[in-house]
């Protein structure tokens, strides 16, 4: 990657994030500027080689998940597949809407970086922020809208216990939701440091955001697949 | 490492708190100490577990002080019951695995090393790193306190297999005392998987210049395909542990048959596969074998140059072999399952892969003897451990390929035969490469040269002690010695009993000479030797540091790495070129 130009700041920060391989050792000048003692840092493209890491193992979860969900249901006869609440496709819009929302957000801080003029980065940041809000919301509206269908199943009589299908049903919109709370955790982290990160760090701040959209849109993509492995009579 | 470079800007603080810098810290090289008394807390137990074992077998009547205090219905009296043998199997088992074999050669050693080796002043993630460990440090506290809850630690073994373990009233231990080892367990789970994640990503973006893939020391490479290792299969123990759970507590019917009976008692599951906890279960355990020993391939390959002064035979194809045993290790999971119904196809399918092992493990072997010959030996403790490693190594690996056949499986299976095969293969062949690790990297962790002579007597009496504590076994199972059995009152078995009595007093005898290893390492820590920074002339960056390293490992310079781990037995006036000295290698001798 090359040289971030900040306007306001008018802070040149050198984003060593390229040269992968080669064995670039991570000493990156984040924070070297004053005279003090330095901090270690973990430089900025570590941040996303630990999160496709991390992804790798959620991966690895459901995966065993997915093979348990069909041994079980080839292992007897008692699998009794209910009709799922129509909530859920709503939900699966709110969250799709997210990671829009999410890319939006990402476009406004890549305008950012580029904007000439205070007037062009004070609205960047605007827009910025108002597509987080949203994501946020969306996504805080797709949990309210999962639980609101774990409402109407237990309502019409479904539970965890009840029948091996529905097992698996909460099982894995309860996996779902707990990974995507952690997203919601991130975005959080992302609206209330970003004034600090921004006048900070700015280098850091475009990494934890590509980061945490990564994990979000993961989340996304996982539930698209839990939704079709859950409906889908096979 | 002048002083004048250590205090330069680029240095970080060290944290002055007692906390910060001692429980909390931040710090590779404390978290990795930290693991490493974790661990050797645990095999201390673990081994005391292993006493009242093999002591209820030859004396089931004995009284054993103390016993009865620990669990007054385990024990009353202090004479242990026969389910009170399988609780202490159970927490023998679990912790020697998981809180011996998978942390200390990974976790302890890899934390403190892998970062200086690579060239960086810390792990990639420092805060995930203390969390690895106190997360570990809680599922083992979790796992101890089922000692203390009700009717003690479950029966239901290391591999917990269902129903039997899904189970509440299945047995003593099965209430409270299977939940609490399933919670343990996933939180340790928790642990490791960020533990690997800080390895993977530390070890792919940290490395210093000029020190490429091919460059770094085996043990990285080790460390590498370990934590791979780890972060595929923990994820799915873990997914594994919440169905179990979930049984158990939520009244699902994940791995509970239906029309089961326990205690004259119908439960109420319906259709569930004991079979899949199997599955998902063995898909983690066979990787965890190599979890266990794969660091100890590394230290074992990395330690021998320093001590035969010449290169190690096939750099390349040792670490090619080690992750390629890495991905078989995870299509052989069935090799644990050929009498449990499974069909006889998938035992083939499963048996092939297996046999499959060991090429790369006999090619390992014959590295290891290739790189001995024609080398100037030098005989420390570390190099005797590492020659006992490729001994028990070779012992454990034959009698694996009698179990890797399915047919020859239907008579050995549940035998003494496995026991003796795992514990020479993934016990005592991990715990010599933790041992030769130790004795090794000591100097460099806490800046004093253990004592040779005790480790000598140590060596010896181990090496001797383990065979006659393990050999036995095999012939064991061969006469249908059948595990896990808390008496041997059948008359078949009655014959067998003076080889278990030989077996019980070589097990004592070992267990107290580890106490030599004990007071050498505490005793060194303050009498021993003050370590040189690079006493066993060695190549690779933690020797080119101060024992122990400054707090940010460099003093604040960037190392840049010119050769690889090998440079031994080269002409000139030392004999070997570290990996960051710039000279070129004028010729071998």
């Amino acid at each position: 990657m090359s040289t971030v130009l900040i306007p306001g700041e008018l802070t040149k920060v050198k984003d060593i994030s390229g040269g992968n391989g080669g064995g670039v050792n991570g000493h990156h000048p984040d924070g070297e500027g004053g005279s003090g003692p330095r901090r270690w840092r973990t430089p900025p493209r570590t941040y996303r080689t630990g999160m496709w890491i991390g992804l790798s193992a959620i991966l690895m979860l459901f995966a065993a998940f997915t093979s348990a969900m069909v041994v079980r249901k080839g292992a007897s006869n008692d699998w009794d597949q209910a009709q799922l609440p129509a909530i859920l496709y709503w939900n699966t819009a709110f969250l799709i809407a997210s990671s829009i929302t999410l890319e939006l957000a990402r476009a406004a801080l890549r305008t950012l970086a580029r904007s000439q003029s205070l007037i062009e980065s004070a609205r960047a940041r605007g827009r910025y922020r108002g597509c987080l809000y949203a994501t946020l919301m969306l996504g805080v509206c797709f949990i309210a809208g999962q639980l609101l269908a774990w409402n109407q199943l237990t309502a019409a009589g479904i539970f965890l216990e009840t029948n091996p299908s529905s097992s698996f049903f909460y099982l894995l919109t309860a996996a779902h939701g707990v990974h995507l709370l952690g997203g919601i955790v991130a975005l959080l982290y992302l609206v209330f440091h970003v004034r600090k990160t921004l006048s900070e760090t700015p280098g850091l701040l475009r990494t934890a955001v590509d980061v945490a959209s990564i994990y979000w849109h993961f989340m996304d993509g996982l539930w698209v697949y839990l939704l079709v492995i859950l409906t889908v009579r096979w | 490492m002048t002083e004048a470079l250590a205090a330069s800007e680029h240095h970080h603080v060290a944290p002055t708190g007692f906390i910060r810098k001692y429980i909390f810290s931040l710090d590779h090289k404390v978290i990795g100490i930290q693991y490493f008394f974790l661990a050797l807390l645990s095999v201390l137990v673990g081994m005391v577990l292993s006493w009242l074992i093999r002591i209820h077998l030859i004396w089931p009547a004995l009284h054993i002080w103390g016993l009865s205090h620990l669990s007054a219905v385990g024990a009353p009296g202090g004479v242990m019951t026969p389910e009170y043998y399988l609780s202490l199997l159970t927490l023998h088992g679990t912790i020697m695995v998981f809180f011996v074999l998978t942390t200390a050669p990974q976790a302890a050693f890899g934390n403190f090393i892998l970062p200086i080796q690579i060239g960086a002043e810390d792990m990639a993630f420092p805060w995930l790193n203390m969390m690895s460990f106190w997360t570990t440090f809680v599922a083992l506290m979790v796992l101890l306190a089922t000692f203390f809850v009700g009717d003690g630690p479950p029966i239901s073994g290391w591999t917990a297999y269902p129903p039997l373990s899904a189970i509440a009233d299945s047995g003593p231990g099965q209430n409270m005392g299977q939940n609490l080892w399933i919670i343990s367990i996933a939180i340790f789970c928790l642990g490791s998987l960020i533990g690997s994640l800080n390895f993977i990503a530390t070890t792919l973006d940290l490395r210093a210049k000029g020190l490429t893939l091919s460059r770094m020391p085996i043990t990285c490479w080790a460390w590498l395909t370990t934590a791979i290792l780890s972060l595929l299969s923990f994820s799915v123990l873990f997914g594994a542990g919440i169905l179990l759970l979930l049984d158990r507590v939520g009244g699902t019917s994940f791995f509970v048959p239906a029309g089961l009976m326990v205690n004259d008692k119908m439960q109420p599951h319906s259709g569930g596969s004991p079979l899949l906890w199997q599955h998902l279960f063995w898909f983690f355990g066979h990787p965890e074998v190599y979890i266990a020993i794969v660091p100890g391939v590394g230290v074992i390959s990395h330690i021998l140059p320093a001590f035969t002064r010449k290169p190690i035979l096939g750099y390349r194809v040792i670490i090619g072999c080690m992750t390629l045993i890495g991905f078989l290790s995870f299509m052989v999971w069935g090799h644990h399952m050929f009498l449990s119904g499974m069909s006889p196809y998938s035992g083939l399918f499963f048996s092939i892969p297996t046999l499959a092992i060991s090429f790369p493990a006999a090619i390992l072997t014959l590295n290891w003897i290739g790189s001995i010959f024609g080398g100037r030996l030098r005989f420390t403790t570390a190099m005797m451990f590492c020659l006992g490693f490729v001994s028990v190594f070779v012992t454990g690996g034959l009698s694996g390929i009698f179990l890797a056949q399915p047919s020859l499986d239907v008579y050995l299976h549940a035998t003494y035969f496995v026991v003796g095969h795992f514990h020479m293969v993934m016990g005592v062949a991990a715990i010599f490469g933790m041992f030769a690790g130790t004795y090794y990297w000591y100097p460099k962790m806490f800046g004093r040269m253990l004592n040779e002579t005790i480790g000598k007597i140590h060596f010896w009496l181990t090496f001797v002690g383990v065979y006659l504590i393990f050999m036995p076994m095999h012939f064991l199972g061969l006469a249908g010695n059948v595990r896990r059995y808390s008496a041997f009152t059948d008359d078949y078995l009655i014959r067998l009993i003076p080889l278990h009595r030989f077996m019980t007093i070589s097990a004592l005898a070992t267990g107290a000479v580890q106490f030599l290893f004990l007071f050498n390492l505490f005793w060194s820590f303050w009498k021993g030797k003050k370590a040189s920074d690079n006493p066993w002339e060695a190549t690779s960056l933690e020797w080119t540091v101060p024992s122990p390293p400054p707090f940010d490992n460099f003093a604040g310079k960037h190392p840049v790495v010119y050769h690889g781990p090998n440079e031994y037995g080269v002409a000139g006036d030392k004999d070997y070129i570290m990996q960051d000295s710039p000279e070129t290698v004028s010729s071998l001798n």
